[in-house]
């Protein structure tokens, strides 16, 4: 029991009217997953729905070109709904059914996370609305158009920056309002306890799975691994099973966006203040006065001024590292995996992709690098096109 | 010592919410010293905030009024500086904590002290986090004000026993903003409560008409008002003066009825 608490992170500063929701969140979540039968309920569905397990291929040509350390990717873009999320919002939804709620309700950045609770809604029979920023509704339409195809109301969130952070605190408000029928299915290990453990738990599936495949692959762990992170599901996820396993460097990239030395970018941990917000205590980017600052990725799924408290606590730590990835890295890491191995990643997991192409050359043959590939691009496709003032003629 | 004791001598307490620096800096000082004349007996001031979480849409809009032209902290002390040197009514700070943890908890509480603030209410610290300032404000003067909500249930025994200046009782599920009507048991809350503490209770969120006041102040002692008295700036911006007392002497005597 950590009590919420990862050093001097986490913790619960939230409304009082959702104290005893998510103490009773807290009860139910440690009683269903010491059922077998719940257990039983999400492996399955993770594997004959999601299509766990997730593949760790070899990119061999990547290896080649880049003439340093065997790279790997972990194949998170190939699961249903094409990310991670859905690892997280199977086990959230279900839960959510078996505690006997009848609506869900989740935030959105680049619309991944709320495909898959859109889906996961669907499949297990429940009433979903998402809360997404106007700006992402915007850059990642369809998106939006997918999660009321799927039955999903999409709100769209015309408060403060109208990003991610903004769509948090609508989906806070409505769950003030709404404790008693609905669950928040909070899309990233954040939030207040136990929000950052339980996303973090459904999520580690992805590094129980790595680990397993690249001691059957290679014999032995690799050297690092490397994960995006926005709020850091997929990284938490992606480190979780190496965290002791202390030989195995662990690297979260974040959004560097037009660079951290200016205002446009989302790199709380390089350029964020320790901070209290959304529930948590952590680091976030604070302007004069602990106001929220405004921040800018090209990446929805990264546009968020702050980080899980977990994260905090590696980077404190010094158990993992945490760098900048501007937008310019991630475009050509995006196009980089595309011809080099067939593969258009997400413009958020292109992120750790560019870190590896920058660390990869430097190693020896004898290292191995894990890639996060926590999301597919197809959803990238036309924002990239602008960035690289490409018209479509849409 | 505290002058929150002082609100609540006057039969009902009416409590009015303002956000600071909506519409200016100046007009705060102006309308609390209004909101005091025509019958307030404590009144909160609101730390703007970028991400309030807790509020409406009609408060919200307020913060994003007082945040436009940079109302900072210590823009607010001085505004508290201000009001301090025309009365002694009771001050109360409504604010995320954030705000307050950046400031410096030791420097903030010491400033509520030298400047005449008795009390903090902080809508994102429950009573599990109370330890961030309890002491520090404790040290001070200040009292923490604690939120008791229709979810409560067997907290309020703790969250009651533990509580200084007065009670906060959330009416309704949400956030804040007006509602016309307010479905919860406050009875059964306000009793429980009693069995546990002597101190006054107050209960806000969605009250604001007469009618509601006079209802409420038949079974606590203070109502509170936000979001009603934030439309009237909104509405009247640098004009209000007229219109908020208007608003607060009908509700005090509302609370009085």
């Amino acid at each position: 029991m950590t009590n919420g608490r990862y050093g001097e992170y986490g913790g619960q500063y939230i409304s009082e009217t959702l104290m005893n929701e998510l103490i009773y969140l807290e009860e139910q979540y440690n009683h269903f997953m010491n059922d077998p039968d719940f257990v039983d309920e999400l492996n399955t569905l993770l594997k004959e729905y999601a299509g766990r397990p997730s593949l760790l291929y070899y990119a061999k040509r990547m290896t080649e070109d880049l003439g340093g350390a065997k790279i790997y990717l972990k194949r998170e873009d190939l699961n249903h709904t094409g990310a991670h999320k859905i690892n997280n919002v199977l086990g959230q939804v279900l839960l959510a059914k078996k505690m006997g709620k009848s609506r869900v309700i989740a935030e959105t950045g680049a619309g991944q996370h709320g495909v898959a609770t859109a889906t996961a809604a669907a499949l297990l029979d429940m009433e979903c609305e998402v809360f997404m920023g106007e700006v992402d509704t915007k850059r990642q339409a369809l998106n939006v158009y997918r999660m009321e195809l799927l039955g999903a109301k999409v709100h769209s969130v015309k408060s403060g920056t109208k990003t991610l952070k903004d769509a948090v605190n609508d989906a806070f408000r409505d769950w003030i309002a709404n404790v008693h029928t609905t669950n928040y299915v909070i899309g990233s290990t954040m939030g207040p306890h136990p929000f950052p453990q339980i996303v973090r738990d459904f999520q580690s599936v992805i590094s129980a799975e790595a680990r397993q495949q690249i001691l059957e692959k290679e014999g032995k762990l690799p050297t690092a691994v490397v994960a995006c992170v926005g709020g850091g599901s997929n990284a938490m996820g992606a480190f979780f099973n190496f965290i002791d396993d202390e030989e195995v460097e662990l690297i979260g990239c974040e959004a560097g966006g037009k660079g951290v030395d200016t205002p446009y970018n989302a790199a709380a941990l390089t350029n964020g203040q320790i901070g209290i917000f959304h529930g948590m205590k952590s680091i976030f980017n604070q302007g004069e006065y602990g106001q929220i600052a405004p921040v800018y990725s090209i990446s929805a799924g990264l546009d968020y001024p702050g980080v899980g408290p977990e994260h905090a606590y590696l980077r404190d730590s010094g158990r993992a590292k945490y760098v900048p990835i501007n937008d310019e890295e991630a475009v050509e890491a995006f196009e980089y995996l595309s011809k080099m191995e067939g593969i258009i990643p997400a413009i958020e997991s292109a992120h750790a992709v560019a870190h590896a192409m920058k660390i990869a050359p430097e190693m020896d043959k004898n290292d191995i690098i894990i890639i996060c590939l926590s999301g597919r691009g197809d959803k990238d496709v036309k924002s990239i096109a602008d960035y690289r003032g490409v018209d479509l003629g849409e | 010592m505290s002058r929150i004791p002082n609100a609540f001598k006057n039969g009902t307490a009416f409590i009015g919410f303002l956000t600071a620096g909506d519409p200016t800096t100046e007009k705060t000082v102006e309308y609390i010293l209004a909101m005091e004349e025509a019958g307030c007996d404590l009144i909160e001031i609101g730390i703007p905030f970028s991400d309030p979480m807790a509020e409406g849409v009609v408060i919200q809009d307020a913060n994003v009024r007082a945040l436009k032209h940079s109302t900072t902290t210590d823009d607010v002390f001085e505004i508290v500086k201000e009001v301090r040197q025309k009365t002694d009514i009771p001050l109360v700070f409504l604010t995320y904590i954030n705000p307050v943890f950046f400031y410096g908890y030791e420097e903030f509480f010491k400033k509520c002290s030298e400047y005449g603030i008795d009390g903090i209410i902080s809508p994102d610290l429950p009573y599990e986090e109370k330890g961030e300032i309890a002491d520090i404000a404790a040290r001070n003067d200040v009292d923490v004000i604690s939120l008791i909500a229709p979810t409560s249930k067997e907290r309020i025994q703790k969250i009651a026993g533990d509580a200084t200046g007065f009670i906060y009782v959330v009416s309704s599920l949400g956030v804040t903003g007006m509602r016309s009507e307010i479905k919860t048991d406050l009875n059964a809350i306000i009793s429980d409560i009693r069995d546990v503490t002597d101190l006054p209770v107050a209960v806000g969120f969605g009250i604001n008409t007469p009618e509601q006041a006079s209802d409420i102040s038949k079974i606590s002692d203070g109502v509170i008002v936000g979001s009603a008295i934030v439309k009237i700036i909104e509405k009247y911006g640098e004009d209000a003066t007229d219109e908020l007392k208007k608003y607060v002497a009908d509700m005090k005597n509302a609370c009085l009825r």
